[in-house]
């Protein structure tokens, strides 16, 4: 991994090489090493810097230790030690030593610290990122978009985060992009929706598909609530918005200095782009089936359906995976998911054809139902 | 040595008490007695822990595992972290404290020593409560931690936390009358002569960590308390529907948590500054500054709790506090590896299985002293907190510094305890396993942290690429459950050895001046204390150690099992809760007080 070591983290890098063979992100795609936007690659730097410190630490205070154990071993006939109570200046010199090397980590610690709670900046997007047992919901609040589980940010402007949660403690970790911070259920009352907000502000450096989860046991299936942070361009963010519904972005070349738009809720433009007319049979019957059956009542498809215990399906062949990260994203693997969820993500909380789940009756759809239901999302590109 | 001798009970006094038999143990009030239960007790209870944390290292040993099922798998990193913290690490550290404390200050027993049997089975009784929950299919499942709101009925309706719940405040009760206990001994108890400056670091370090227990016990039971309410009696402490707020439940509990830390790795520290001078032939370097240090961590202890919470968005003011408060908490830390390398600096080291222990115990937990830095900042705790590195930290604190220094306490004490000592040639193999075991177990850990892995996932996806550092932790973690059988064959086959003498590592401390193991009432006369390392002067012919007076007849407490039946009733008192009706715990509580009036009315007489 040239590009790792050559970075700030370098140091790092070179320093755990020769028990990590690699330490990049296309092998560990959740690397904390390899960070790829302005916050994380702060952190990483002085994640480096106090590892240089503790290594020396540890090194000196071994190797003492092992001379001592082999200079200062029984030999016999030796005359016995003499009865050494102690010495002031050493005491003092140990107790300062460790004292220096504390303050000189405190400092960039303590401006890290502060870095970690900036302000949003004018034109950062705003995203809202809800966590549930166990999928991430995400809400753009300015473009009139939800999805779920897959989150799309532009390139090179700073990215909002905000983070709540529907029920227990989550805690939303993007490793490469962001770090970590719970995220915890709003109150009630006035003003609760302000109380334990927590926040993440980030600008991602280079397009990609960034892997996540939730970092924060909350329950049963905790290891399958997993997401993905696709970084694009401006344009092509401004295209997925468009198909996702949403209303128009700010053009970022049109207004450089970027002013927060208004939420005028006008979102109804797009609806024809989404959803759009699927050509093979199956997918039609699909189509006509996902809005006949109870799957409207908790999830919604922009321009079918307003559910919304369940995630969001808009788009969902584009997603990465089913279940937030308990499956790959194929059609056999939907057709199982849909016939029992709670099989492959226990307790997850959707009904399957023959089983209740979620506190819902079975679906009792037919096979031949799941496959064209199946064919019918994944058809939402 | 004439001196020594003289200290040694003849036998002549030995009282009328039953010494053997069933009735004889669970009746006893000997402190002795009473240590050799609590040492095997979590000593049996290191061996289920030791058991979950394998069943879980084997469900990681791969990517996408289907060992075990994600409820079991939560069950079972639940039981391991509640099991190693309240039923392994503190009651281990309070069985050394009762066999070993009264001997160091030249006391007959504790001051309290039926109060320390009802302890004894107030422990016991909660640890099989919460155990039991595993034949309902319902041991707890949220984490040691237990954060809210997930431990409310909304999200845990099953009977998981309300074991757990209930389980832990048994054990609360049973600990805080154990500190209680060991303060009142400590203080009222010691031998003439025997001034706070002459104690041994490890009675020091007692008293600190009792201190801390009677403090930061009742802060986990408060915050137990408004579990168990919300939960049985519909209060809203942590629903946060209705406005209950997460955070009161984190910050209780870490509260309670950060002390809690020290509790278990404070008497470590003492056997350690005891095995050290010991094994050096030279006394402790810097005795007051490493109990002053010990006092300071058990103050600053206080003050480093949201450490725990640097992801949870305090705000730059409140990070700041407590990542400037944990890295102060370093240098008294520091400060004590310092003094127990130059206690060994110019020594003669012998190299038996205790000093072994005790310098794997140093460069174990100076690793983890080490880590613990980097995640005393903030935002590197926005990286790599609640990750395995975090694992990884606390392992090579918990298993290498509190497991190994208790170990070096074993093989130090065990001569004393039964009269023998343990193998050396197994006790190396139990040495070498250990370090090797928990290195490559803990070790990867880091890596697999910083590279992606979160704790407490019942499985992680093929693609992050870790299954190969997994891999080689499960089988360290298989190397150090061997290490475990390796003792336990020690145990076994060094029964009935040669005869240890009152003395056999040269001791300093009084523990020392006393038969192996010591007679019912340890010093046939309480011994008189010049210096530190009485037994040393006793050695170069200064008068340290006396004999005092002849011994009158010695009076001692009589067996009883009311604290047994008294126990049965407190532990029945809080599990009755389970019934959800509201007379059978009054039911409890009301033969509790009856077991209580027969304890204080019973006849205390020769």
């Amino acid at each position: 991994m040239a590009r790792c070591a050559g970075r700030s983290l370098g140091a790092l890098s070179i320093g755990l090489s020769a028990l990590v063979a690699a330490c990049g992100a296309d092998r560990h795609p959740q690397t904390t090493l390899d960070p790829a936007s302005d916050i994380a690659r702060d952190i990483a730097g002085l994640q480096a810097m106090i590892f240089w410190w503790i290594l020396g630490v540890l090194v000196v205070v071994t190797a003492v230790l092992v001379y001592v154990l082999f200079r200062f071993r029984h030999r016999p006939g030796a005359p016995p030690p003499r009865r050494i109570h102690g010495n002031n200046t050493l005491e003092i010199l140990w107790t300062l030593g460790p004292a220096v090397i504390v303050a000189l980590i405190l400092v960039p610690t303590v401006r890290t610290i502060f870095r970690s709670y900036q302000e949003a900046p004018e034109g950062a997007v705003r995203v809202e990122a809800i966590g549930h047992q166990w999928w991430w919901e995400f809400r753009y609040p300015d473009l009139g978009v939800v999805t779920a589980n897959q989150i799309h940010v532009p390139v090179g402007r700073p990215v909002h985060l905000s983070l709540s949660s529907a029920d227990v403690l989550h805690n939303f970790w993007a490793p490469r992009l962001a770090g970590k911070r719970y995220t915890y259920p709003r109150l009630p009352g006035p003003g609760g929706e302000r109380k334990n907000f927590n926040v993440l502000l980030f600008t991602v450096e280079e397009p990609g598909a960034y892997s996540g989860q939730c970092a924060e046991f909350c329950g049963t299936s905790h290891a399958h609530m997993r997401f993905r942070v696709v970084a694009m361009g401006e344009r092509a963010f401004d295209d997925w918005v468009a198909d996702m519904g949403g209303g128009g972005p700010p053009a970022a070349e049109e207004d450089p200095g970027g002013i927060e738009p208004e939420d005028d809720g006008a979102s109804a433009t797009a609806q024809d782009t989404v959803a759009r007319i699927p050509s093979d049979a199956r997918v039609e019957q699909g189509r006509a089936l996902f809005a006949a059956r109870p799957c409207v009542a908790c999830h919604a498809v922009q321009g079918v359906s307003q559910g919304a215990l369940g995630p969001s399906l808009t788009r969902f062949g584009d997603r990465w995976s089913i279940g937030a990260g308990a499956l790959a994203n194929t059609q056999e693997n939907l057709e199982a998911w849909i016939e029992d969820p709670g099989a492959i993500k226990p307790e997850a909380k959707m009904p399957g054809t023959r089983v209740a789940g979620g506190g819902m009756p079975p679906t009792n759809l037919t096979d031949e139902e799941v496959a064209a239901i199946a064919a019918y999302l994944l058809s939402l590109k | 040595m004439a001196t020594i001798e003289a200290s040694v009970p003849s036998g002549a006094h030995a009282s009328s008490h039953p010494k053997t038999g069933l009735w004889s143990w669970i009746t006893t009030v000997d402190h002795k007695r009473v240590g050799i239960l609590y040492g095997a007790t979590a000593l049996f209870f290191l061996l289920v822990g030791g058991l979950e944390a394998l069943l879980m290292r084997i469900q990681l040993s791969k990517p996408e595992n289907d060992f075990l099922s994600p409820d079991l798998y939560n069950q079972l990193f639940t039981m391991h972290g509640t099991t190693m913290v309240f039923l392994v690490g503190m009651p281990m550290a309070v069985a050394f404290f009762n066999y070993i404390v009264p001997l160091q200050i030249g006391a007959r027993d504790v001051a309290f020593p039926r109060l320390n049997a009802l302890s004894y089975w107030v422990f016991l009784f909660g640890g099989l409560f919460m155990n039991a929950s595993f034949l309902f299919g319902a041991a707890p499942n949220n984490g040691w931690f237990g954060y809210a709101p997930l431990t409310g009925t909304a999200y845990s309706p099953g009977l998981n936390m309300d074991f757990w719940g209930l389980g832990l405040q048994i054990l609360g009760v049973a600990s805080i009358m154990g500190g209680v206990n060991f303060i009142t001994t400590i203080i009222n108890m010691r031998a003439p002569g025997m001034t706070y400056f002459r104690m041994p670091v490890f009675t020091h370090l007692a008293l600190v960590t009792s201190f801390l227990i009677v403090t930061a016990l009742p802060v986990l039971a408060v915050a137990l308390f408004y579990l168990t309410f919300d939960r049985f009696w519909g209060t809203q402490f942590y629903v946060t529907a209705a406005g209950g707020n997460p955070y009161l439940w984190q910050h209780l509990f870490w509260i309670f948590g950060h002390p809690e830390v020290y509790i278990l790795i404070l008497p470590a520290f003492g056997i350690i500054s005891d095995v050290i001078p010991t094994f050096s032939r030279k006394p402790l370097f810097g005795y007051a500054l490493i109990v002053f240090s010990g006092i300071l961590i058990g103050f600053i202890g206080w003050g480093v709790w949201a450490h725990h919470m640097f992801s949870t968005g305090l705000g730059p003011i409140a990070d700041a506090f407590f990542s400037v408060s944990t890295f102060i908490i370093a240098i008294p830390t520091g400060v004590k590896i310092f003094n127990w390398l130059a206690t060994m600096w110019g020594g003669s080291i012998r190299f038996e299985v205790p000093m072994l222990f005790a310098a794997g115990t140093i460069a174990m937990f100076l690793m983890g002293g080490v880590t613990g830095i980097l995640l005393g900042s903030p935002p590197v705790d926005l990286q790599v907190g609640d990750t395995y590195f975090v694992v990884a930290h606390f392992h090579y604190v918990l298993f290498g510094g509190l497991v190994l220094g208790i170990f070096s306490g074993f093989y130090y004490w065990w001569p004393k305890f039964f009269g023998y000592k343990l193998g050396h040639g197994l006790g190396l193999l139990n040495f070498w396993l250990f370090i090797i075991g928990m290195n490559m177990t803990f070790m990867p850990m880091h890596f697999v942290g910083l590279l992606g892995m979160p704790r407490r996932v019942f499985t992680y996806p093929a693609e992050l690429n870790l299954a190969t550092y997994n891999l080689v932790e499960t089988v360290g973690g298989f190397i150090t459950a061997l290490a475990v059988l390796v003792f336990l064959l020690n145990v076994l086959r060094s029964r009935g050895g040669e005869r240890a003498g009152p003395n056999p590592w040269g001791g300093f401390s009084l523990e020392w001046a006393t038969t192996s193991p010591p007679a019912e009432y340890n010093f046939s006369a309480i011994p008189i204390v010049r210096s530190r390392e009485p037994l040393w002067d006793a050695e170069e012919g200064i008068l340290a150690v006396t004999t005092g007076e002849p011994p009158e007849p010695i009076h001692l407490p009589n067996p009883s099992f009311w604290p047994l039946l008294t126990a049965a009733c407190i532990t029945a008192t809080f599990a009755l809760f389970m019934t959800n009706l509201w007379w059978p715990p009054l039911v409890g509580f009301a033969l509790t007080l009856l077991m209580a009036i027969n304890w204080a009315f019973e006849p205390t007489g020769h």
